[in-house]
């Protein structure tokens, strides 16, 4: 296993590279550029702007500055901010995203599995049905609407909870850990119970429960074992997706996390920007999925051939 | 089981709400604190090298400059300079610098300050975009175009600890605005230079616990993204008239989030209204609505140079064909005013006398006198605007009334900000959507931007007469005889039209009625000294 760990991590060098090598020269053919603005600068200004950040160099000697200092960690200064690195805005946006998304996450795996696994148990009735019908309206329902919903109920109706903000007011990370979680828990909770489904019908659970076993440990110990392997399987994008994606409820929320960094970029053509935070969230999705994968290993023996 | 879950979560949420439940807004009014909605994330703090409105907010908190912003409008107030003297022929200013003027370390301000700072905006590796705030000041562009390499032939000079000289190239009668303006505001030398260069962009004397300036307030903390809090600074030289203790600026780009912010009691104002929000505000007789004029304009830019637009019959039928009340009234529906001038009526007591009139048939004839009866031949041209909703709803409106009104198609194209930016800056567009802010209170600010060769012109429109009346405006004295002269280039840019005028902005913000000492001004510049927070 630690063979195949090893494998795939150097297959990734060259994932990321070609990332790297994709978006610098991408970002580059769009029209527009970091100094336009709609105050006109004049051709002169224009000039010492480029020449402060080495852009009237030619392109390959730019791509070879820029991926040198990457292998180093340094992924360049920020156009749009002078005086701020890209290195140290992902890093200052990093620990407000994972924050964000390990609340998520757990709302997701707590909401996602127990409703599920409820679901597959008692199928066919109403305590399948409702989930169901929840888990339907969560992946139908987008952050942008399901936020500002719970915003109005929870925060100006009833006047329980800060509409917005991260670490400013006390219990200001409860709406947006909602909102991103009530997403993927309605995903974990269908696949839960697709799962636990096709697990349940097997023979070694009639065996288990023939034995005489408690149904609690036939759930729990036997059948959530091979239920949940969807869930593992689709935890490693889910966390990518999460730190990726997670613009949306940073914006209604005014999270200071990382998302919002890599959006406003683009808008922005902060080059450098969108390339430290391009390879950084590429880096992420690469070892989030690894990180599955091993875990699907760990939980099914047959996926490690 | 699941009731254990559903009791946790009520849990959490009582335990949460059974905290202060005080509101920012209720807390700040009890320790004279200011929560500021502040657009977005300003790019820094260095003013010789950020630009926008978000940066000057916090800016005027932070730093002063000789003179400072008027709270009620027109005339600058006295700011590190205590007076100033004019020469006869308009050139040559001499300011007194205040001798209480100290900065946040506690260092003296002195004139030499003023004469580095400049030095560091024209310093062209610096790549300070306000440059031309300068160029008026002698020797100042030569100096920046490397024509000269010796600052101390350009005209500025410390006479003496506490005077300083500026000679000008020619009498400027808004100088004393411009020097209002961030880009021209001093920087601590010692600071600048103790952690960086003089034209360091990168250099980290902006950080918390570095920074240094000369404002009513000093930079505390500084989270990115989410607030910058600055307080109150003892060395400032009229710290008596400061009353707030903290501002707290938010960078919310979210309108909607900072509506809701401003509902549940979290900002005292914001920096702008919802347009879908704004007429239902108005409606309601919301009290917290702020709607106050503003100095800026929103036009269409013609391509000048189009072989259609070129000939400004079609230019004047485009724009007597626009009912511009009636894209005030029922389109941006948030108090703005139909536009019948390029420069804003009212800027520093200018009234411009030119009308565009809304008649149908006018136009008609004019399109028919250019080659185009009933608007017959005439090619379908588009309409350029970056992706905006409102933008599309006064492009939709303004494409309808071309069809009714001329019987001609245009088509409305939206592009990314910077596309849209470059496609203008590149002369690749027909007719595009454009909006300006005085920099200054001065009609100088507007009738500069569509002279010969200046960036911001864009539409390719040359015309001496024009320039050559500018220019002589801009060299008198006499008040009244220079904005004569303004208004007879503004009467040749309203009958050329290479720029379409629409409306007159606002500026729409929810205000706390607990706010006071925030008077309305046309450049919106409010200076946080006359600013503190008290309920009726």
């Amino acid at each position: 296993m630690l063979l195949i760990f090893l494998k795939r991590v150097l297959a990734a060098i060259p994932v990321l590279i070609i990332v790297a090598s994709l978006t610098f020269f991408f970002v580059r053919l769009a029209p527009g550029g970091p100094f336009d603005s709609d105050r006109a600068v004049s051709q002169e200004v224009l000039i010492n702007l480029q020449e402060a950040y080495n852009l009237n160099a030619p392109l390959s000697e730019q791509y070879f500055d820029y991926m040198s200092g990457v292998l180093v960690g340094d992924f360049g200064p920020s156009f749009r901010y002078p005086g701020r690195s890209v290195s140290e805005m992902i890093f200052t946006g990093l620990p407000v995203t994972l924050e964000l998304a390990v609340y998520a996450i757990l709302i997701a795996l707590c909401v996602g599995i127990f409703s599920g696994v409820l679901a597959a148990l008692k199928r066919n009735t109403f305590l399948d049905f409702i989930p169901m019908a929840i888990a339907m309206i969560g992946i139908c329902v987008p952050t942008f609407l399901m936020g500002p919903l719970l915003v109005l109920i929870f925060g100006i109706n009833l006047e329980l909870l800060p509409v917005s903000g991260w670490d400013n007011l006390p219990g200001d990370k409860i709406l947006p850990s909602i909102t991103l979680g009530f997403a993927y828990a309605a995903y974990i909770a269908r696949l839960s119970r697709g799962g636990m489904l096709e697990i349940l019908g097997q023979d070694f659970i009639r065996t288990a429960r023939a034995k005489g076993l408690s149904e609690r440990v036939v759930v729990t110990k036997h059948a959530m074992q091979g239920g949940l392997i969807p869930v593992v399987s689709f935890l490693g994008p889910a966390v990518a997706g999460l730190l990726a994606g997670s613009f949306v409820v940073e914006t209604i929320f005014q999270i200071p996390g990382l998302g919002r960094f890599y959006v406003e970029a683009a808008f922005n053509r902060d080059y450098t920007m969108i390339l430290g935070t391009t390879i950084f969230f590429s880096a992420m999705i690469v070892f989030f999925n690894l990180l599955s994968d091993m875990a699907v290993m760990l939980f099914n023996p047959r996926a490690r051939d | 089981m699941s009731k254990n879950y559903l009791n946790l979560f009520l849990c959490l949420i009582f335990i949460t709400s059974c905290g202060d439940n005080i509101s920012p807004v209720d807390s700040g009014l009890e320790n004279q604190i200011f929560h500021f909605g502040n657009g977005s994330e300003p790019q820094g703090l260095d003013p010789h090298i950020v630009t926008g409105v978000p940066e000057h907010h916090i800016l005027i908190a932070l730093c002063e400059g000789l003179t400072s912003s008027n709270p009620k409008g027109g005339e600058p107030l006295p700011g590190m300079a205590e007076s100033w003297t004019i020469s006869e022929d308009g050139r040559v200013y001499t300011f007194n610098i205040n001798q209480n003027a100290k900065w946040s370390n506690g260092d003296k301000v002195i004139a030499d300050d003023f004469v580095w700072s400049w030095n560091r905006v024209l310093t062209p590796s610096l790549g300070s975009q306000y440059t031309d705030m300068l160029y008026y000041v002698e020797g100042a562009q030569d100096f920046y175009d490397g024509k000269i390499n010796d600052f101390s032939k350009v005209g500025v000079k410390a006479l003496d600890d506490n005077t300083l000289e500026v000679v000008l190239k020619n009498p400027t009668p808004f100088f004393l605005g411009l020097l209002s303006h961030y880009s021209t505001w001093p920087v601590h030398k010692e600071t600048v230079l103790k952690h960086g260069s003089i034209d360091d962009r990168n250099g980290q004397w902006t950080r918390p616990g570095n920074f240094v300036c000369n404002g009513p307030m000093q930079l505390k903390t500084w989270e990115l993204n989410n607030k910058i809090v600055v307080e109150k600074n003892p060395f400032y030289w009229d710290a008596e008239m400061v009353k707030l203790n903290e501002i707290h600026y938010y960078p919310v780009t979210n309108v909607m989030t900072e509506d809701r912010m401003f509902r549940a009691g979290q900002l005292h104002s914001t920096y702008t209204v919802p347009a879908q929000k704004c007429p239902v505000y108005i409606e309601e007789g919301n009290p917290n609505l702020s709607i106050d004029p503003y100095m800026g304009t929103y036009f269409y830019r013609t391509n000048t140079l189009h072989p259609v637009l070129k000939d400004k019959k079609v230019r004047k039928a485009l724009a007597y064909s626009i009912n511009r009340k009636q894209i005030v009234d029922k389109v941006s529906q948030c108090g703005q005013k139909p536009a019948f001038s390029f420069t804003p009526p009212g800027a520093n007591g200018y009234q411009p006398k030119t009308e565009i009139p809304y008649d149908i048939e006018l136009a008609k004839n004019l399109l028919a006198e250019a080659g185009y009866p009933n608007g017959e031949g005439f090619p379908v041209l588009e309409i350029l605007f970056n992706t905006s909703e409102d933008h599309r709803k006064i492009a939709l409106a303004v494409q309808q009334m071309w069809q009714a009104n001329l019987g001609i198609s245009v088509e409305l194209v939206n592009m990314d900000w910077k596309v849209y930016l470059s496609r203008e800056s590149s002369g690749d567009f027909q007719i595009s959507r454009a909006g300006w802010i005085g920099d200054y209170e001065d009609p100088n600010t507007f009738l500069d931007l569509p002279m010969p060769g200046r960036g911001n012109n864009k539409t390719g429109w040359v015309n001496r007469e024009y320039e050559k009346l500018v220019n002589q405006a801009n060299q008198t004295l006499d008040q009244e005889k220079r904005y004569d002269l303004f208004r007879q280039a503004e009467s040749i840019l309203i009958d050329e039209l290479p720029v379409i005028p629409i409306y007159t902005y606002v500026r729409q913000i929810q205000l706390s009625p607990d706010v006071k000492g925030w008077d309305s001004n046309y450049l919106d510049h409010h200076h946080p000294k006359y600013i503190y927070l008290e309920r009726d």
